[in-house]
């Protein structure tokens, strides 16, 4: 019994990876249908670029992996340690520190 | 009635007695303040102007049209979901300066003149400065101080703009503006400063994730929204802005993709999206117009929800660090399905309040030929999908199990009623916009869903999700880390400070320098006298009486002398 207490908390949506997969299958598959639809659906268009089969697919992939990557390289650029700007109290560490909310 | 004459007064008078009150009359009261308020605001009628004569200078205190009425409606709504959000406070401070807050934004947007519009705009800043101050640490107590610098500097900057403006022989009266003049452009900056203009933003960023966890959805729906309101009104069709908002939409999501505080994440994610805004003012076509307004509209409810629920994992777990949370959901799955919803309405989503304001802005910047804009805007939105949509619940709520999940549980009852209020309406305006349209500055026969929009938007999300998902799988994705970026503020908060050290440190060199010299000076006359009037020196000598004898002597000699001859 107390065995099954414990793992009760484990018992989450997301904790079963199945679930997770099927997340991501879930995904591929919108992206299939989509695409598919590009082709079948005919759209009207105000710029020549739109005409382009897959641009907005590819054009939203693409731009994501250059942000992630931009931001990446931003980040070597920018990132300082925590305290740059000087220390202040510590940072709550342990549960709800910053209870300012119920003064 | 009085009330006809200043709209700010049900929520004025709200704050006052919300600071003599306490408990469930204050509760009472502070839910009845915006509706009481918003049902006034049901009584004007656009077109009507108020006009006071006030030291010789010709005042318009309330000016009702359509614009303004659409933001007044806003920010009652704003201040009613803020209330209920903030309804299990018992600091005074917060309750009086978060209704305060909202009478001045409802002020502003009803200013018919720059004088009135000026001093709703210093108040704006003080009230919200307490907001900052209300979380009561000395890390907020700094960041509320340069909050509060910056925000006077932009009421300074309007007055000094303003003063010009009525003194070329244009009046005092707050109609459109333009950049034309050298009052133009003062008044343009300070408004600049209040809307997050490249490299005037950083008192956003600094600032709102600071704030207590209420403030912060006050925040983030009054300050910003009033100067969109107030660009549209001075300087719509500035193409100047075009480029400004683009910048705004882009820069700022770079920013959101590393850093860490998750309400810092979207505070820039606000950037980016009063970056759409701002380029729909700068197109000034009646649709772009229209679709800045409907997005500020919608960025209120939108951010306002994803702000609250952040501010609910704050308010649980104490923590907003992105790496230090997540596996929330098991313990906050209502919050976390309502994050969801906003996440959703920000990154336009079709039937959810995003995609039919933002679709507004994308179609005019197109319909004006301004293709460059156009990509940037389609890479924003690419782009706010993946911070704020993406990002800000899977590390809350998803990602790995922190140590707060065994602790977490849901938020009070009323965050999680206005919550839900803002969700509903977030959905409720994405699947009616006709109901948001009527209320917009222009009528407009503009419908969002076609096919090919839904579908472009569909593909443009659902491959921004594949990259994010991509990343992750191939460990690419940049993980959350403890961290600070360097950004526009640097220069304030680290150049400027280390300069006026090291001016002052050169300074006192040469003071030492100086003085040292000085020292040497004196010592060297001090000797020098010391020289001659030294009891040895020759100025000092005692002379015999002898001698002064024989010179008297000499000198009856001399003149007996004289005398004779």
């Amino acid at each position: 019994m107390s065995d099954k207490d414990l793992k009760r908390p484990k018992s989450h949506l997301f904790d079963n990876p199945k679930n997770v997969t099927r997340v991501i299958r879930g995904l591929l598959l919108l992206c299939l249908v989509l695409v598919v639809l590009d082709a079948v659906i005919h759209r009207h268009t105000a710029h020549p670029w739109e005409k382009v089969f897959a641009f907005y697919p590819m054009y939203g992939f693409v731009a994501c992996v250059t942000l992630v990557l931009l931001a990446k390289g931003l980040r070597k650029l920018v990132m300082r340690s925590d305290d740059y700007y000087g220390r202040f109290e510590e940072p709550p560490e342990d549960g709800p520190a910053s209870r300012s909310d119920d003064v | 009635m009085m009330f006809n004459f200043a709209p700010v007064l049900p929520l004025l008078i709200g704050a006052f007695f919300a600071a003599l009150t306490r408990g469930r009359v204050r509760a009472l009261l502070m839910l009845a303040t915006p509706v009481v308020g918003a049902v006034l605001l049901y009584t004007f009628t656009p077109g009507t102007t108020v006009p006071v004569e006030w030291m010789g200078l010709e005042l318009t205190p309330v000016r009702v049209d359509r614009l303004s009425l659409l933001f007044g409606y806003l920010f009652h709504l704003a201040a009613f979901l803020g209330v209920i959000y903030s309804l299990h406070l018992k600091d005074t401070l917060q309750l009086v300066a978060s209704l305060a807050y909202a009478a001045c934004a409802v002020g502003a947007v009803f200013a018919g003149d720059l004088l009135t519009l000026f001093l709703y705009w210093e108040a704006l800043a003080v009230t919200s400065a307490a907001l900052v101050f209300a979380r009561r640490s000395e890390r907020a107590f700094a960041a509320g101080l340069r909050y509060l610098l910056i925000q006077v500097l932009s009421g300074v900057l309007l007055l000094a703009g303003a003063i010009a403006w009525a003194k070329g022989g244009h009046g005092l009266e707050f109609g459109h503006i333009g950049t034309g003049s050298i009052a133009g452009k003062l008044i343009f900056v300070a408004f600049g400063i209040k809307a997050g203009f490249p490299l005037l933003h950083n008192w956003l960023t600094d600032a709102y994730p600071e704030a207590t966890p209420s403030g912060t959805v006050f925040l983030s729906a009054f300050t910003t929204k009033v100067a969109i309101y107030s660009l549209a009104r001075g300087f719509g069709g500035t193409e100047m802005l075009v480029y400004i908002g683009a910048a705004m939409a882009c820069f700022p999501i770079f920013y959101a993709v590393i850093a860490n505080d998750l309400r810092r994440v979207l505070a820039y994610s606000l950037i980016n999206q009063l970056g759409f805004m701002v380029v729909g003012i700068g197109i000034g076509t009646e649709l772009a117009i229209n679709g800045a307004v409907a997005h500020a509209f919608n960025d209120v409810l939108f951010k306002g929800l994803l702000m609250m629920s952040m501010g609910a994992v704050l308010h649980v777990t104490g923590e907003m660090r992105g790496s230090e949370l997540g596996g929330l959901y098991k313990r906050m799955p209502k919050t976390a399905i309502l994050c969801m919803v906003g996440a959703a309405s920000i990154s336009a989503f079709p039937l959810f309040n995003g995609f039919v304001s933002k679709s507004m802005i994308v179609t005019a910047v197109l319909e004006e030929g301004y293709e460059w804009v156009w990509l940037a805007l389609l890479f924003a939105a690419a782009g706010v999908f993946h911070h704020a949509g993406i990002k800000i619940p899977f590390f809350a709520f998803f990602s790995h199990d922190s140590k707060h999940v065994k602790q977490a549980h849901e938020p009070p009852t009323n965050m999680l009623v206005a919550m839900t209020i803002a969700a509903a309406l977030c959905i409720g305006i994405g699947c009616f916009p006709g109901t948001l349209y009527r209320l917009l500055p222009y009528p407009t026969g503009y419908s969002p869903y076609d096919s090919s929009h839904v579908l472009a938007q569909m593909q443009l999300l659902a491959f921004s999700a594949l990259a994010f998902l991509s990343l992750k799988i191939y460990k690419i994705y940049p993980p959350e880390l403890r961290s600070v970026n360097l950004d526009a503020e640097w220069i304030y908060r680290r150049l400027v400070p280390n300069a006026f050290r090291h001016a002052l440190a050169a300074v006192g060199r040469v003071g030492n320098q100086v003085r040292s010299h000085s020292f040497r000076l004196v010592s060297s006359s001090i000797l020098a006298l010391a020289r001659h009037h030294r009891s040895e020196g020759v100025l000092a000598r005692s002379w015999p009486t002898g001698s002064m004898v024989l010179w008297v002597a000499v000198l009856l000699g001399t003149t007996l002398l004289l005398y004779y001859l």
